[in-house]
């Protein structure tokens, strides 16, 4: 055989390994480069999750009545995939749909915009979640309109009635408790995406509905459990080829609370009460606030505020009218943990403390005039005419506001006056701090508004963060208002320019006003039954709690939260004895002894500050009541704010007062514990007993609150037909 | 014809037990081994989509059975005498033409997959003549160009000439049937073994031009259907929606990448399993190797059909006459383009005809013309041994 026939065997071996190594390069490129890719693609391609999801956790009242449960309802969903390969781009089909759903188009049509889209309405009217699941766009809708759409299918293409679990208010004793429990709402596509494990059984799916609000946003992964997931294999036509993996659903956490139910329609009642009382003063009385405290642990036992809303208007989303009252009606942030008032005279306690601790005597006789000439300024008494030379029990009793100058002047000068730096002593704002304002409780609910202490720390702070601004406009001189009023104009250059030069300077006017809760300081009620609870207690700050505990879907404790100490305030037990000795005084002989007539404080003393603190412009001042009780023996604090609602006597005395007779079984003279809205006469220790469903056994017959069970529309109808 | 004449004289002593001892056992190792590694990758194909879910071994003895009838059929051409083979190679060449006809006849003919190149035979077996007529190609280019003078160092015009002829005559009927896959093998043998025969550097640089030119200029007169564009042309983007062809490229892509490393284990491949690879027990069987044992597995196959081959060259290069040489070559050749046009095929390399995996696709014409090129080859080997 030739040369040249060798030679090109040979080439021909070359060319047969080459495409060999080829071969073995493209495998190890697929396999190994592009590997983990396109094994989730090959996943993806054949795993199917059947997801049933976990029943939510329920939340209780202390004694077990359940402030929201869970039942069926049958919603309507609408494939947007499917829609848009319909005739008119689903036109025709929406018309169909809303018609026999008996609503206008827009309102299902609204439900389908993403968020964000040209026209959207504002979240939770459009559409959160992910683009390939089906969009809710009605619920609660009858077994009848339910059957019409699954048996008419080809009709309604992409269109699906099926069951669904939602939350259910039982509403016991018609307490409303909307801002506390929250609401729940579709996962937003940033949950789901930003997720630190994203394959775990119990992540977010985009089909999940999360807390939003209140408790249920705060113990969400708590309460949502761990929904069942069956993993099937699939095959090319869809049809399953075997089960990967099965994982039951565990139901999620239940939460008892330590609100109480009854207690709760008490202050709720009340607030309205005092709400209207304001209102028939002429005032707007446009939010108001009452919490309850347990002193002795930060238990909150009752929190409302004004207005409020009806929590199970999100239950299977809000229509876009009601959405936009809800906004209008400013209902949906709570004033108790979320508002900022100004403190007014309830801010005394702390004022007190500090004068105690600065060595004051409060045992001194103090002058309290009309009104008090400091340098060029005249300071007035806005609650109290002049007194002449009075004790400063007398002075709390009486809310004498200048005697309270006098001391806040005397520290201001002793801390160096005008010419004292931002380190200088600023006791006042130093107790404030000690007693939590200035920041969040740190209560078991989201979005807690911290408030501000008016000091000279703030002011420093605040004149670096406005100064620009200030000297720009104090140069430029309102151009715009000068055209119109140049008194005005003028008149507000001043203030600018004079705040350019000198706005860091902590002033005796600031300094004054700062010792009645006026000028810079805001504070939520929350914060201020906190202050009380822990004068009552003799000084010890406790996080504010709403959870008592954390019970598991077989009825076992999880979790039970212990109080929590915040801080200690520290000041000679002489100055606590001295407000424990006073403040009973304020509804015996004080300026709340008009609202407290009558009421038996010989054997439940009540111990209280009235507020009427003055807001900016002619507004009427923000209406303040706190207090605690039994004043020998202190259990409850109570604080009620109305905004402007007038006087802290006069418009919150009464409610309170009110509320304390429900706590302590008073009628009349009378007191009898058997008749407290609390079973028992005083929060239960115990938790509530369950079954071993996890069922929770509640106060039965008139004690459990409820009035008649509500009607489920359609969740026992559709059952039989499947849920398609 | 004295093709016999040239032949040398030789007879079989197998009193020395010399078969045994001059068997290529490597060849032979590494052909049974594929062979059975085949047989689990088709087992676990067809797990998924049988006829009869309550029997799940059918299949698979189905494919026992051709494999048993093929390993028989190469040790029967491992044994044909040399001349017999050499004298009735026209005549097997005859046959394979007419096989290839049958196809046509009405009642007879199957098509499957768009190509006519089946019969069907009783008991739900198909026969696919164009398999066996690329082994009578190659015996016949083999007997045509190795028919040459003592003097020539060179085939001369007039046995290219002939060899062209041998195999275009099938491949126009195969061309005919649609069995594009099967046309472009055959070109690669011939060319490869004209080559190989020492034919003039201009007849091997014009074929192979030539060729490519045919392949752009059936594109481009629309000679070829536009599914067979399709099907060639999908795997340069396989993620298009051009129908079952970009898709069947996209999900062996996918259950290749997919299996990583080690695999998902023997029946466990998701791709495999869920049937979203289409006909991956014959032509797509090789996404079962890549997806349930990984890149491992893919190497371990490619290794396999690699010593084969290099086996296969070994025989080609100690043939004792040209007539050995040419038929190992042919055999080369012919298993190299189909295992890198199905395996390329199937990680997107190469375009997406119907040609199964040698020794590893279930089919069973395909398997026994590839055991009795293995006889063949070993056939070749004990020739040379005795000779020298």
């Amino acid at each position: 055989m030739s040369q040249r026939s060798s030679l090109r065997l040979l080439v021909l071996a070359v060319l047969v390994f080459s495409l060999l190594a080829t071969l073995v390069a493209r495998a190890f490129f697929l396999q190994v480069v592009e590997g983990p890719a396109l094994q989730a693609q090959a996943h993806r391609n054949s795993a199917r999750e059947i997801v049933t999801p976990a029943v939510r956790g329920l939340i209780l009242d202390q004694l077990g009545r359940p402030l929201v449960s869970n039942r069926t309802s049958t919603i309507v969903t609408i494939d947007r995939q499917v829609l848009a390969k319909q005739p008119q781009r689903g036109a025709i089909l929406l018309k169909k749909l809303a018609d026999l759903l008996g609503v206008p188009v827009a309102e299902i049509s609204d439900r389908l915009l993403t968020c964000g889209a040209k026209g959207a309405k504002p979240p939770p009217i459009c559409w959160n979640g992910s683009t390939y699941q089906p969009v809710p766009v009605m619920s609660d809708i009858d077994s009848q309109t339910a059957l019409s759409i699954m048996e008419r299918r080809s009709d309604f293409p992409g269109v699906t009635a099926q069951l669904q679990a939602i939350r259910q208010y039982p509403a016991p004793f018609n307490a409303n408790v909307a801002h506390i429990l929250g609401y729940l709402g579709p996962v937003t596509e940033a949950q789901v995406t930003g997720q630190a494990n994203p394959t775990a059984p119990e992540r977010l799916r985009r089909t999940d509905v999360v807390g939003r609000s209140g408790l249920e946003r705060t113990y969400d992964p708590q309460m949502r459990g761990t929904p069942g997931v069956t993993q099937l294999a699939v095959d090319t036509a869809g049809h399953v080829v075997g089960t990967a993996a099965v994982t039951q659903p565990q139901a999620g956490d239940t939460i008892v609370t330590n609100l109480d139910a009854k207690l709760q329609k008490v202050v709720e009642d009340q607030l309205l009460a005092a709400v209207a009382r304001a209102q028939q003063q002429g005032n707007p009385g446009n939010a108001g606030a009452a919490v309850v405290v347990d002193v002795r642990n930060g238990h909150v036992l009752s929190m409302a505020s004004y207005p409020t809303y009806d929590p199970a208007i999100w239950v299977g989303g809000v229509s876009a009218k009601q959405y936009q009252q809800l906004q209008e009606s400013d209902a949906l942030s709570s004033n108790a943990y979320q508002g900022l008032f100004a403190p007014g005279s309830t801010f005394k306690v702390i004022s007190t403390t500090a004068a105690g601790k600065e060595g004051f005597n409060l045992y001194g006789s103090y002058d309290c005039p009309a009104s008090l000439k400091i340098g060029t300024q005249t300071f007035r008494n806005f609650e109290s005419s002049g007194y002449g030379s009075i004790s400063l029990s007398r002075a709390i009793e009486v809310s004498c506001n200048t005697v309270f100058y006098g001391i806040a002047d005397r520290m201001w000068q002793q801390a160096g006056g005008i010419t004292a730096t931002k380190e200088s002593a600023d006791p006042i704002a130093e107790a404030a701090r000690m007693y939590g304002l200035g920041s969040p409780t740190g209560i078991d609910l989201p979005g807690e508004a911290g408030g501000r202490i008016s000091s000279r720390l703030f002011k420093s702070a605040n004149w670096n963060a406005m100064k620009d601004t200030w000297c720009a406009n104090a140069k430029a001189g309102y151009p715009q208002t000068r055209q119109r009023n140049p008194a005005l104009a003028e008149f507000y250059t001043a203030i600018d320019a004079e705040n350019c030069k000198d706005g860091y300077q902590w002033r005796v006017g600031d300094a004054l006003n700062a010792a009645i809760g006026q000028g810079d300081t805001v504070v939520t009620p929350l914060q201020m039954a906190m202050v009380y609870a822990a004068v009552a207690n003799g000084g010890t700050v406790y996080q504010p709690q709403i959870a008592k505990a954390l019970v598991s879907p077989e009825g076992k404790v999880v979790t039970t939260f212990d109080p929590v100490v915040k801080s200690t305030i520290n000041v000679p037990k002489s100055t606590m004895n001295f407000m424990h000795a006073t403040l009973p005084g304020v509804t015996v002989k004080g300026t709340a002894e008009t609202p407290f007539a009558g009421f038996p404080l010989d054997q439940i003393p009540v111990a209280a500050k009235t507020g009427s603190a003055q807001v900016t412009g002619s507004k009427p001042s923000t209406s303040w009541f706190a207090s605690y009780a039994p004043a020998n023996n202190p259990k409850y604090a109570i604080i009620m704010m109305i905004a402007q609602g007038g006087t802290g006597s006069k418009t919150s005395g009464p409610s309170v007062r009110k509320i304390y007779e429900a706590l302590f079984g008073i009628s009349g003279k009378n007191i009898d514990p058997a008749s407290s809205v609390l079973i028992g006469g005083k929060p239960r220790d115990a938790l509530p007993v369950f079954r071993p469903d996890g069922t929770p056994v509640g106060p039965s017959g008139k004690e459990s609150g409820v009035v008649a069970q509500r009607n489920d529309p359609a969740s026992s109808s559709l059952s039989s037909n499947g849920s398609g | 014809m004295s093709l016999v004449t040239r032949n040398r004289v030789r007879t079989f002593e197998r009193g020395r037990g010399g078969v045994l001892r001059d068997l290529d056992w490597v060849l032979l190792a590494a052909s049974v081994s594929l062979t059975v590694y085949g047989c689990l990758l088709v087992w676990s194909a067809s797990l998924s989509d049988m006829a009869s879910p309550s029997d799940p071994t059918s299949y698979l003895r189905k494919h026992l059975i051709n494999v048993a009838i093929a390993v028989t059929l190469a040790a029967l051409a491992m044994r044909i005498d040399y001349r017999w083979l050499r004298a009735y190679t026209p005549v097997l060449w005859g046959v394979s033409v007419v096989t290839l006809l049958l196809p046509f006849l009405p009642g007879l003919g199957t098509r499957i997959a768009g190509a006519r190149a089946w019969i069907a035979l009783p008991g739900g077996f198909t026969f696919q003549p164009s398999e066996f007529a690329k082994l009578a190609v190659i015996l016949m280019i083999a007997v045509l160009l190795s028919e040459r003078r003592d003097i020539e160092d060179e085939p001369i015009n007039r046995d290219v000439l002939l060899a062209l002829g041998a195999a275009a005559l099938p491949m126009l009927i195969i061309l005919v049937q649609n069995d594009t896959g099967t046309i472009l093998i055959m070109g690669a043998i011939t060319i490869s073994m004209i080559a190989v025969a020492g034919a003039r550097t201009r007849w091997v640089v014009g074929l192979i031009g030539g060729s490519i030119l045919g392949v752009l200029v059936a594109i481009q007169v629309g000679l070829l259907q536009q599914y067979q564009v399709q099907r060639l042309t999908s795997f340069i983007n396989p993620t298009a929606d051009v129908g079952s062809a970009a898709y069947n490229a996209n999900q062996a892509r996918i259950a290749i990448g997919g299996g990583g490393i080690t695999g998902w284990g023997l029946f466990n491949g998701p791709q495999t399993q869920g049937r979203f690879v289409p006909v991956n027990e014959s032509d797509f069987v090789f996404t079962v190797a890549g997806e349930e044992w990984g890149f491992i597995g893919s190497v371990v196959l490619i290794g396999l059909l690699g010593v084969i081959l290099w086996r296969a060259i070994v025989i080609a290069y100690r043939a004792d006459d040209l007539f050995g040489r040419l038929l190992a070559t042919g055999i080369v050749a012919w298993l190299t383009f189909q295992m890198f046009e199905n395996i390329g095929m199937t990680m997107g390399i190469m375009p997406i005809t119907g040609i199964p995996l040698p020794f590893v696709s279930a089919g069973g014409t395909a398997m026994m013309a590839t055991w009795i090129a293995v006889g063949l080859l070993e056939n070749v080997r004990l020739h040379a041994r005795r000779v020298s």
